[in-house]
């Protein structure tokens, strides 16, 4: 027999999830922009996950003989280098494909530890209420003052420049957004007759946040979360151009540009395709996110 | 108004104080003490050192420096730069109109073009207009600008060689600065050509610096558009008779722009993010420049100085975007 408290907690879902679902999907489905962003971010994880088997060369391996070449389909560009070489002569593809790594990875890092942390946040702050909730919001507005890529690059310049520190100080600089949303759920939630009755059942505060209540919370975080996938794609490909994200030779492609920017007027194939391959990753998220917030919650107007 | 005013003062000043917290702790979470930061590799002797520690104050509890920091703040002194030996303040108004001028440029580019987009696009809905300006305003919004800014220069200044690389206007002119906008500067001194150079400076930069304001600008007035467009007032109004251009002119626009000045303020912090990367590529010798290059000097105080600023800058133009917000929406004013 399930004790009330889950029952209190499942009810309205349990029945109603796997139609919800397909729901969801249909209405994602309807999207081809969405449709497309998903395919492309599947394409870019299988590249990611393959890398070594799909890049023709090391993506440090220096080749003396074919500094600077261009793209195959120029004069004097060689089929062993598709898309041309860097000036230390390494093969522009093969960096770009282990790029991708790269950057799905700080997206993946960066949300996974801005949502955690905002989500606890917002829990706390929402649920309490009081002096704990205006001194977290209070310090929240703080962050959110600073305009974020600056602020990630002091912290980036506090803590030391590196892929690693550039993935912690975009996640803090990120993390108000998901609190705040998080509060605001909760706040709305929390006088709701399904969390009263948990509460009159007995369940401890803690599992009221995390159980009753969050699950209830989750779309629009769940949005902000894709959204922030490319904005953290994006500052840390930036914190990367201006030197203080990942460093030479890691093949990240916000650094790659960096690198280039001495010979933008004499071999733009240097340039062009690093910011392709970011232009190309950050929009497929983004489609995505607009259709997963057509779908699965209307009222959430992004800008 | 007054009491909206109040409230929205009772919550910056809390933020006030809180960014001048995270401007204070800065240089003293930096690993090392500020003095041996100071001194760099050229090292002290252990006396030098301690008369440094106690002339700067470093030697007394953080409450106390961080108590005579904000008096400092309330004179204006912002400390001194470790490179250039003058007042940060001082830099600071020397780099600002710079940026200023070029972020004024960028705005008034992203609301000219991101208002009619985003305006057409929902009045012509479901149209190859509406298709193509918002697939633009998508790929705008996701642009990694330092990567257009190189694509702009690799065109425009090396293909095509119509704009310069870099700087806010040729050598070959001098004349003072009085307001510090190149653009104004430029037309005072008289010289010939030396307003062509600087417009043909600015121009790059201020296009790349729009893109993200731009299509947030027109996906934002797109769907405020589409939303006062179903409503019940503007049926009425295609009801008595009225032309579509006074409908959407008059009455719809009206009612959409509340929304959309709010993003038009919200943008002046990404506008600030924005200057950092297109200053970096342009040598734009504006704030954003000024705290990247100070970083990578290691040039603290600036740091500090630049941070403080920037985010109270911004705080500042939050606050006339609210204040603008109550005037243009009587709602929120008594509300």
């Amino acid at each position: 027999m399930a004790d009330p408290v889950t029952l209190a907690t499942d009810a309205p879902d349990t029945g109603t999830a796997r139609a919800a679902l397909a729901g969801f999907w249909s209405d994602f489905r309807r999207n081809r922009g969405a449709v497309i962003g998903l395919a492309v971010i599947g394409l870019l994880v299988l590249v990611a996950l393959f890398a070594p088997l799909l890049a023709p060369h090391d993506p440090t391996q220096q080749y003396r003989d074919a500094l600077l070449l261009p793209p195959v389909w120029e004069t004097g560009g060689r089929g062993a280098y598709l898309l041309g070489t860097d000036a230390l002569g390494r093969d522009i593809l093969s960096r770009l494909i282990f790029g991708a790594r790269y950057s799905l990875l700080i997206g993946l890092m960066v949300v996974t530890i801005a949502l955690t942390g905002g989500i606890a946040i917002g829990l706390v702050s929402g649920y309490f209420g009081g002096w704990i909730d205006t001194l977290i919001m209070r310090v929240m507005d703080v962050i959110l003052a600073f305009p974020s890529l600056l602020l990630a690059l002091v912290l980036v310049a506090i803590l030391g420049p590196g892929l690693t520190n550039a993935m912690i100080a975009i996640a803090l600089v990120l993390q108000p957004h998901f609190a705040r949303l998080a509060r605001a759920s909760v706040m709305s939630e929390k006088t709701r007759e399904y969390v009263v009755a948990a509460r009159i059942a007995g369940a401890s505060p803690l599992r009221l946040m995390v159980w009753t209540i969050l699950p209830n919370c989750l779309a629009p975080l769940i949005v902000q979360g894709t959204l922030s996938f490319s904005t953290a794609i994006l500052d840390a490909a930036a914190l990367g151009f201006l030197g203080l994200g990942a460093q030479p030779p890691t093949p990240e492609w916000g650094t790659m540009l960096a690198d280039a920017r001495e010979f933008i007027l004499r071999a733009w194939w240097v340039v062009t395709f690093p910011g392709l391959a970011i232009l190309i990753t950050v929009l497929a998220i983004n489609l995505c996110g607009d259709g997963l917030r057509d779908a699965l919650d209307p009222r959430l107007k992004r800008s | 108004m007054l009491r909206y005013l109040l409230g929205k003062l009772a919550v910056l000043v809390p933020t006030f104080f809180g960014i001048t917290v995270v401007a204070f702790g800065f240089v003293r979470v930096l690993p090392g003490d500020p003095i041996m930061l100071m001194a760099g590799e050229r090292g002290l002797t252990p006396e030098r050192h301690a008369q440094l520690m106690a002339q700067y104050g470093f030697d007394r509890p953080l409450w106390q420096q961080y108590l005579s920091y904000l008096g400092d703040l309330l004179r204006g002194d912002l400390g001194t730069s470790l490179v250039t030996h003058r007042p940060v303040t001082e830099d600071f108004l020397t780099f600002f109109p710079a940026t200023m001028e070029l972020g004024l440029c960028a705005m008034a580019l992203a609301i000219c073009i991101g208002l009619p987009l985003g305006v057409l696009a929902a009045v012509k809905r479901g149209s190859w207009f509406e298709q193509i300006s918002m697939s633009a305003a998508l790929v705008g919004y996701s642009m990694p600008i330092f990567w257009w800014g190189l694509l702009m220069i690799i065109l425009f200044s090396g293909t095509l060689g119509w704009t310069p690389v870099s700087g806010r206007i040729s050598l070959m002119y001098y004349f003072p600065q009085v307001t510090g906008f190149m653009l104004i500067d430029s037309l005072i001194s008289g010289q010939a050509g030396a307003f062509r150079s600087a417009v043909q400076h600015l121009i790059l930069p201020s296009v790349v610096l729009a893109t993200i304001p731009t299509a947030v600008i027109a996906r934002q007035s797109r769907s405020a558009m589409l939303e006062v467009l179903s409503e019940d007032f503007v049926r009425t109004a295609r009801a008595k008779g009225l032309g579509p251009a006074l409908v959407v002119g008059r009455h719809a626009l009206r009612n959409a722009l509340i929304p959309v000045v709010t993003v038009i303020g919200l943008q002046v912090g990404s506008l600030m993010a924005g200057a950092i990367l297109t200053e970096t590529i342009f040598s734009w010798p504006g704030i954003g420049k000024w705290i990247v290059d100070s970083i990578s000097k290691r040039d603290y105080p600036v740091v500090q100085g630049g941070l403080l600023v920037i985010a109270v800058v911004v705080m500042i133009v939050n606050l006339i975007v609210d204040l603008l917000y109550a005037v243009i929406n009587p709602r929120i004013r008594h509300g």
